[in-house]
């Protein structure tokens, strides 16, 4: 009850955020492609009034800004009319996205929390492996992506997994951050508390470290699913049309198909937005179970 | 070292012990020359101002803390050895329970860590759960208990360790004082029922006085023992003794040896 009234609540100033960034992206679709046009009314001689330079700029087949009812018009071709087997349609392609980034979702989180655990319990990690951590996020991935893509190629491993290996590399790192953060969240009361036990390592680190790193680590995988997906796109951009979301985007930047990247922009959002809403989902049943079925607040 | 343990006549022994540590500001001396001999069944009260290390030799006696010099035996043995071998439960001043768990699970979590089997943690936390009055709430969770009510449960989970010994640091500190006054009546009657041995860390003087067999004073900087004042109230005491000329005698003893110990000039 309470979640439907935040729902209806929410709606109206969603609905309206929605509507002017759509307005906005008209007018801009407008002023962007307004050169071209004017150029070319100048040229042909046309007279104009602003009212034909707006219809002119919304139906352009080349344009700079592509207006929000062509690249509609473009998803729903790519979308809804093709098969989804089709290489044409972009479901397929955001299949596969969909899963390398998956796939390096998973790989990354379980580097991460690995990580964690060292640099939780072992004093050497704790001094030497974070500067390191931290060092690997500094380097650009779009740089580092191609070298990965070839150097694993070289060695015979091609395919989902190369790609998944860059969704690992930005995906671990919030997750390594949390999760210290989480591991070390009990209160000094509570460790005492299982001396008093004579609890062993691994029990305070069953019963009491990592029920208590939950929240943190939820925090932590939210951004790294958002990562994941740009992880993976970036990783399709230097295999060239093998498919993808990025391949998609590389393709249409080749050709100057402008409709087309913005498609498979938005399509790459979209499944962002899930993947993050859905962790919120698992989110939210994990920290109830963790407060005794107390609703929680995200 | 190891001194033989004399069975039955010392739960506690402590000479001339001593606990320094290093801060920033140089060596502080938080407890200094304390001797204290505590007997099977007392209820020993260490009282004094914040600071005076009532709670740091409770933690030593738990091995929650390390001393520098003088001897202590817990059950004639080490208190490191007396911690393994889970000789005392301890009370802390928060219930410290876990919000994921529900307050029977909460209870029977020293049993998981010991291997107790699964019929013989249900038993035990049936029983020590009625000893505290909670029978009927074994499933709920924290957050639908009150302070008092938690701080309860967390007593039930000392206890069901089933030890001889029962440390409690301030537990009932945070709680206002009709619940207070009511745990106090709890705490007494459960002390009669089970005849163990508890040694309570409080600063509040009615409530020492009330509770226990002998009432330590301590005082600060170092922390000491300046008077050690036996009451023998009657077992079957209630909280009405604390309008009688006896307790109060008691209690202006007590509060004559926390002034005498401790000059609040300088603070």
């Amino acid at each position: 009850m309470i979640d439907r009234l935040r729902y209806q609540g929410a709606f109206l100033p969603v609905l309206t955020v929605v509507a002017s960034l759509i307005v906005i992206w008209y007018a801009g679709a407008v002023f962007l492609n307004s050169t071209q046009l004017i150029d070319r009314y100048q040229r042909q001689d046309i007279n104009w009034n602003l009212g034909r330079l707006a219809a002119d700029a919304w139906r352009m087949e080349r344009p700079v800004l592509p207006s929000p009812h062509q690249v509609g018009i473009e998803l729903k071709k790519t979308v809804l009319d093709k098969r989804v087997t089709s290489k044409r349609s972009l479901v397929y392609h955001a299949g596969i996205t969909l899963s390398s980034s998956l796939l390096g979702f998973v790989l990354g989180t379980l580097l991460g929390v690995a990580l964690a655990i060292g640099i939780v319990y072992v004093e050497t990690l704790d001094r030497s492996l974070m500067p390191w951590i931290i060092a690997s996020q500094t380097v650009p991935i779009l740089a580092l992506a191609p070298m990965i893509i070839v150097v694993l190629g070289s060695v015979g491993v091609t395919g989902l997994f190369p790609k998944s290996v860059i969704s690992m590399y930005l995906c671990f790192f919030p997750v390594v951050v949390g999760m210290v953060k989480g591991l070390r969240s009990p209160e000094p009361m509570l460790i005492d508390q299982m001396h008093t036990y004579s609890a062993s390592r691994m029990q305070i680190f069953f019963k009491l470290r990592l029920p208590s790193s939950i929240p943190f680590l939820f925090a932590s995988l939210k951004v790294a699913i958002a990562l994941s997906v740009v992880g993976a796109i970036v990783a399709e951009l230097p295999t060239g049309g093998q498919g993808g979301l990025g391949a998609r985007l590389l393709t249409g930047s080749y050709y100057g198909q402008i409709t087309m990247i913005w498609a498979a922009l938005i399509v790459a959002s979209i499944v962002s937005a899930l993947l993050v809403t859905a962790i919120g989902r698992a989110e939210r049943v994990a920290l109830r179970r963790l407060n005794g079925g107390q609703a929680v607040t995200v | 070292m190891n001194r033989p343990a004399q069975s039955g006549s010392t739960v506690v022994r402590i000479s001339d012990l001593s606990l320094e540590f290093s801060t920033d500001d140089g060596l502080v001396q938080a407890l200094a020359g304390i001797d204290l001999d505590i007997t099977p069944g007392e209820f020993i009260s260490l009282i004094g101002p914040s600071g005076c290390g009532k709670t740091t030799l409770l933690r030593v006696i738990a091995d929650l803390e390390a001393h520098t010099s003088g001897e202590i035996l817990v059950n004639g043995v080490s208190p490191d050895e007396a911690r393994q071998n889970r000789a005392y439960g301890y009370v802390f001043q928060a219930p410290a329970l876990y919000p994921w768990r529900t307050v029977r699970r909460n209870v029977i979590l020293p049993l998981e860590i010991m291997g107790v089997s699964r019929d013989e943690r249900e038993a035990r936390s049936t029983r020590y759960l009625e000893l505290v009055n909670l029978t009927g709430f074994e499933n709920k969770y924290p957050w639908q208990l009150s302070g008092g009510m938690q701080q309860r449960v967390s007593i039930a989970r000392a206890l069901c360790v089933e030890p001889e010994l029962l440390l409690m640091d301030e537990p009932f500190g945070a709680l206002d004082e009709i619940t207070r006054d009511h745990l106090n009546q709890q705490l007494l009657e459960l002390w009669r029922k089970t005849g163990k041995t508890v040694v309570f860390v409080t600063h509040s003087i009615p409530e020492a006085v009330f509770l226990s067999t002998r009432v330590i004073v301590m005082s600060p900087r170092p922390g000491q023992v300046v008077d050690v004042i036996p009451c023998d109230f009657s077992k079957d005491r209630t909280l009405d003794i604390r309008e009688t000329p006896e307790f109060l005698e008691i209690a202006h003893r007590v509060r004559e040896g926390l002034k005498a110990g401790h000059s609040y000039d300088d603070d």
